[in-house]
């Protein structure tokens, strides 16, 4: 399951939240002053892991945020089983790299996906409603309210994504 | 929940657009540079609009939309003092300075005057306030944004922004959704662009049909978009990515297993994503 979005929209502490083993991260200090709204970032991805049992394991890739590193995006998305976007609900001004990074992504696999408004519990976080529309994302597709600090909350992402899959399956089916 | 931000970075067209779809309620303020603008929605309908830099009464919208001069706007203010704008307007109605519809229009004329200039902005810090509507004195007219949208892109003069939502005019087609178009005022262009509407035809290509330059296309094609008139599709006859082989073992493995084992691998996942 590959976990994208734009920079600083919360991917390394999604996974962090479920992910049994500490998060295999590749975060580097920020060298560029207009990046700097947090110390550290992911370069090349983060990596956490949920066991099922002794055939099966679900890996959480998190891809990095910035644009510039963007050629690992393409390698992470290869056999994924769904996406989730991450979008940091209080900073509209990346809302157009979410879309960006949406698009790309579908274009890469047409895997089922859901985006994930995060940061929901903070005073100016947009609604998921007004992200669906901002981000013009389709009636068919699950908007969902996240906290990414919040395990529940990135179980609930996680869950309807997987039951998207389900449904998807059921419908190639016929 | 808040609706903040900068025009910056989500524009004019895009936050109406917005508020027309959600069918909002609310003030919307935006910090200029140079001033500050209110706007009022009730169910995704325009109802008000002010600035700060006039007091927005009745007689000063008249005045600015050439209904009454100076003069008479300022013998009715003082004449009329606090009033509200209703009182006023039936003051103007009873001394036949000014009719119903002079006033209505006059109303809408001051409102679109101030929606339009916020389309020009390419900054302000922009926050909505739900539920919050003008004071019962005022004079309240409800325009449909549909049309605002449409106009308002038409007076788009950054090429940045379009290309953004645009990005490649040879790649995208586009398709005329079912909002019904009998309630938009299209312009001539807008209509010689829907002519040209068919899944084979690039945007492109439309624009080459027309000799549109690609800024006059652009435009068209976005206020169109956010107005909800047509949708960007892909061309026919372009081909889709074709999805590559896997090259990793678990991907391999996952590809040869039959539809049954593979709903149950994602059970398995929901049982114990469930257990966490």
């Amino acid at each position: 399951m590959v976990i994208t979005g734009p920079f600083s929209a919360g991917k390394t502490q999604f996974i962090s939240s479920v992910s049994e083993i500490d998060v295999v991260t590749t975060e580097r200090k920020i060298a560029s002053d207009a990046e700097r709204v947090k110390e550290e970032t992911t370069v090349a991805m983060d990596f956490g892991r949920i066991t099922v049992d002794d055939d099966l394991v679900l890996y959480l890739f998190g891809t990095p945020g910035q644009r510039r590193f963007d050629f690992m995006w393409e390698i992470l998305s290869e056999g994924m089983l769904g996406f989730i976007v991450l979008v940091d609900s209080v900073r509209p001004e990346t809302f157009r790299e979410a879309k960006h990074i949406l698009e790309v992504f579908r274009g890469y696999a047409t895997t089922p996906y859901v985006v994930a408004a995060n940061k929901q519990d903070m005073p100016d976080a947009w609604t998921p409603e007004d992200l669906r529309i901002a981000l013009k994302i389709s009636k068919d597709v699950k908007v969902l309210s996240c906290i990414a600090r919040d395990k529940e909350s990135v179980k609930n992402v996680i869950l309807e994504l997987l039951y998207s899959i389900l449904e998807n399956m059921q419908a190639e089916e016929g | 929940m808040a609706l903040k931000g900068n025009l910056r970075d989500f524009s004019t067209t895009q936050l109406l657009n917005l508020i027309n779809l959600a069918r909002k309620t609310g003030k919307l303020a935006v910090d200029g540079s140079e001033k500050n603008a209110f706007l009022y929605f009730r169910e995704g309908r325009l109802i008000h609009a002010s600035t700060n830099s006039d007091d927005g009464h009745l007689t000063t919208m008249l005045f600015r939309t050439g209904r009454l001069s100076k003069e008479q706007a300022d013998a009715v203010h003082s004449r009329s003092g606090s009033s509200s704008d209703k009182v006023m307007g039936k003051y103007l109605m009873e001394t036949k300075l000014v009719s119903r519809d002079d006033i209505v229009q006059g109303v809408k004329d001051y409102m679109l005057e101030i929606v339009y200039d916020l389309f020009t902005w390419g900054e302000g810090e922009f926050h909505f306030e739900q539920d919050s509507l003008p004071g019962n004195d005022r004079i309240t007219v409800p325009l449909n944004l549909d049309n605002v949208i449409l106009e308002g892109s038409r007076r788009i003069q950054e090429f940045d922004r379009l290309q953004d939502e645009l990005p490649d005019l040879g790649r995208i087609s586009l398709k005329i959704t079912d909002k019904p178009l009998r309630d938009v005022k299209l312009t001539q262009d807008d209509w010689r662009v829907i002519s040209h509407i068919h899944p084979r035809n690039t945007v492109k290509q439309i624009a080459q049909n027309n000799n549109m330059d690609e800024f006059q296309i652009r435009k068209i094609v976005y206020g169109m978009l956010q107005a909800g008139l047509v949708e960007l599709v892909q061309p026919e006859g372009v081909q889709q990515r074709k999805p590559k082989a896997p090259v990793t073992r678990a991907g391999r493995r996952a590809a040869n297993q039959s539809p049954a084992e593979k709903r149950s691998v994602v059970t398995k996942l929901i049982d114990r994503i469930k257990r966490i």
